[in-house]
């Protein structure tokens, strides 16, 4: 491994962050899942990295997986979905974006922060890998607290799916890696397909979190 | 002793094999009759697996302390499997459940016990994942199922705090690879229960205190500690019962389960942080707080959700203390949690359809209009509070004890939490069981057939056994296993 395979491993997963920051103010529904296609191909393009460096090719199965599902797929059937229902109007945020983006960028210190310092000993590729992660792991949950709508939430969910692939990939030689991606993407597929048998369509077109709010009392 | 078949691949095989014929049975009345031969072959399986020689293969895993839980994983899975016979009898009479969806419902009660069975089996963190994580696809699926707004509200918010656990529980997962692997190397071993114990010593351990503390808010919110509970009361109010039943009695322990390993992992390291101190927070927490929510309930089945809340608080809070005594304590618990609130789930599943409602304040005077559904419910929630001379009041009372004797000032908030969930639910159970019925339902009453209280009776009945006696084999492998975890 060369100091210029490390950087440009280093520079991808960097990438990663800087996509999720972007997910982070997206308003028009296409938009949002039009960056998230992008999330997923800057994922696939680091994944696929790491197993040309690491000579892992079960990577290249992860990678792979992440196109045909995350760029491909996914995308299309949330958008889909989206034009059925006609919610092409802005999403709304909770608390607006000066204070998420902030709100983002000290997720993303903190995580850099923590993780360069717990993993010390840890090989350098891990470390780095592992600190992004941590960092769009982060940021995805700050998506899915800040957004009201069903399907941002997904995408939220996706991409913190995304960051964890990317820790794994980064971990030398773990094991599994692949069938946990599948695992995953079995979940979000179920997902999917479930907004489409069990009809959530109301869910997504009129209830966003107003709904949960009703809901968390007792049924009356 | 040989064994004609291996039992390992019969435990995962049944109910795999199972869900996949059900899947293809259309009629409802056969495929729930398949479903309860299956669950009861799994338990076979599950006995034979004690004339197994205790051994870890590269996935797969047989020792002390799993073999516990498969067994009771599969006991009740094929109590609820029965009870479940009936009950969706009824549901589809009033229409509320088609053939169809029962169908899907089927296969899927089965996959739930592989997958369940898997993650228990699992000798490897990474499968132990992928097996959490399918339990809990399948179970927000069955969540779902009756496809009303409450129903997908409660499966869509289960999804959303579920997968947001199991993803945090996947990270710690990674870290402790990381941790494991300049010390064992490269490959399976290092994400392996039976080399990873033993080689824990030499691991970062600040790595380690790291991934611990993912892997306990990640496996505890599918065990539902606060505060990453939000999920359980709706899952459990909105599914069908049998499915509250199996997410209480089995789902909650396996999670447990998993945060036991880990807790087994950081013990092994000297230099790591305590486990003990974050789970008796957690557990506490958990206790004190759904003791509180209790009385505010008006559903019926979420009362009993927030009471499985407080006893998984109650076992959390009793491995966090440790020894011998309390891990007795803990192990107990948790059994004698999982057949009482199965017990109660099957109770509160007929009384919801012979009365129609699940409102407690429509529920009244049951020991008058359903004298047998009464008195069984009755005994269920006089045993859930912790009333001697029942099986949880022996756990209850070994928890508080141990604490007495090592950490007096926790036994305040314990006993506190303890008499708070006891009053809540004595005063619930009054209303429901003594006080005057309703008019409007009681004509409409009818008890189900006798031979739908097998399940809870029988549960009932262990459960007032082992309050009085306990079987010396089973309290030696209590003991042994409470050793064990340190």
């Amino acid at each position: 491994m060369t100091a210029l395979d490390l950087d440009i491993a280093h520079l991808l997963a960097g990438g990663l962050v800087l996509v999720s920051l972007l997910l982070l103010y997206q308003t028009r529904m296409s938009a949002l899942l039009r960056v998230f296609a992008l999330h997923a191909l800057v994922l696939a393009t680091a994944v696929a990295w790491q197993a040309n460096i690491q000579h892992a090719p079960h990577l290249y199965v992860t990678a792979a997986l992440a196109v045909v599902l995350k760029v491909a797929i996914i995308p299309a059937a949330l958008f889909h979905i989206v034009r059925r229902l006609g919610i092409h109007r802005e999403v709304e945020t909770v608390g607006g974006f000066g204070p998420t983006m902030l709100a983002g960028m000290a997720l993303v210190a903190l995580s850099i922060a923590l993780m360069l310092r717990v993993t010390a000993h840890a090989d350098h590729l891990a470390r780095e890998d592992l600190a992004f992660a941590l960092a769009v792991i982060l940021l995805g949950l700050l998506m899915m607290v800040t957004r009201r709508n069903a399907i941002s939430q997904v995408i939220g969910f996706m991409s913190i799916e995304n960051g964890l692939i990317l820790a794994a990939a980064g971990a030398r030689g773990m094991p599994l890696v692949v069938e946990i991606s599948i695992a995953f993407s079995v979940l979000v597929a179920m997902i999917v397909i479930g907004v489409f048998l069990f009809r959530i369509r109301e869910r997504f077109d009129t209830v966003d979190v107003h709904a949960l709010d009703r809901f968390s009392g007792e049924r009356m | 002793m040989t064994l004609p078949f291996d039992p390992v691949a019969a435990v995962l095989g049944i109910p795999l094999v199972s869900a996949l014929l059900l899947a293809a049975v259309s009629n409802y009345r056969m495929a729930a009759r398949i479903n309860a031969v299956a669950s009861l072959l799994n338990v076979i399986a599950a006995i034979s697996l004690f004339a197994l020689d205790q051994s870890a293969g590269r996935l797969l895993l047989v020792d002390e302390l799993n073999i516990v839980f498969i067994l009771l994983n599969n006991f009740i899975g094929f109590t609820t499997s029965m009870f479940s016979a009936s009950y969706i009898a009824h549901e589809v009479e009033t229409g509320r459940l088609t053939p169809r969806t029962l169908r899907f419902y089927h296969a899927m009660f089965q996959a739930l016990l592989f997958t369940m069975n898997l993650a228990l089996l699992a000798n490897n963190i990474g499968l132990l994942w992928v097996a959490v994580e399918l339990a809990t696809l399948t179970t927000i699926m069955l969540v779902g199922l009756y496809g009303t707004e409450q129903a997908l509200e409660a499966a869509w918010k289960y999804f959303i705090l579920g997968s947001v656990g199991i993803a945090l529980a996947l990270f710690g997962t990674i870290l402790v690879y990381v941790a494991a692997e300049p010390v064992i190397g490269e490959g399976l071993d290092a994400m392996a229960w039976s080399a990873l114990v033993g080689k824990a010593a030499g691991f970062d351990p600040t790595l380690l205190n790291l991934a611990f503390v993912f892997l306990l808010l990640g496996y505890g919110t599918k065990a539902g500690l606060i505060p990453v509970h939000a999920w359980l009361p709706d899952a459990h109010a909105e599914g069908p019962t049998p499915i509250s039943a199996v997410l209480s009695g089995l789902l909650l322990n396996v999670a447990l389960y998993a945060i036991l390993r880990f807790k087994l992992l950081m013990a092994a390291n000297p230099n790591a942080l305590a486990p003990g101190p974050l789970m008796i927070s957690m557990g506490l927490g958990s206790l004190v707080f759904a003791a509180l929510m209790l009385y505010r309930r008006r559903d019926i089945k979420r009362l009993f959700a927030y009471s499985s809340i407080e006893h998984m608080g109650i076992a959390t809070f009793a491995f966090g203390l440790g020894g011998p005594l309390a891990n007795f304590g803990g192990l107990l618990h948790m059994t004698m949690h999982s057949l009482t609130k199965s017990a109660i789930f099957f109770a509160v599943g007929h009384v919801a359809q012979a009365k129609g409602t699940q409102r407690i304040a429509e529920i009244r005077g049951l020991t008058a209009t359903h004298p047998l559904l009464g008195w069984g419910l009755l005994l269920g929630v006089v045993a859930i509070a912790g009333m001697p001379p029942l099986g949880i009041f022996m756990s209850e009372f070994l928890v508080v004890s141990s604490t007495f004797a090592r950490q007096p000032l926790l036994a305040i908030p314990l006993v506190a939490g303890l008499l708070i969930a006891f009053g809540a639910l004595f005063l619930r159970l009054n209303e429901f069981s003594f006080g005057d019925a309703n008019a409007a339902n009681t004509s409409a009453a009818s008890e189900p057939p006798r031979s739908s209280f097998l399940p809870l009776f029988g549960h009932l009945v262990l459960v007032v056994t082992a309050g009085i006696y306990l079987p010396g084999p089973i309290v030696a492998w209590f003991q042994h296993v409470a050793g064990l975890l340190g």
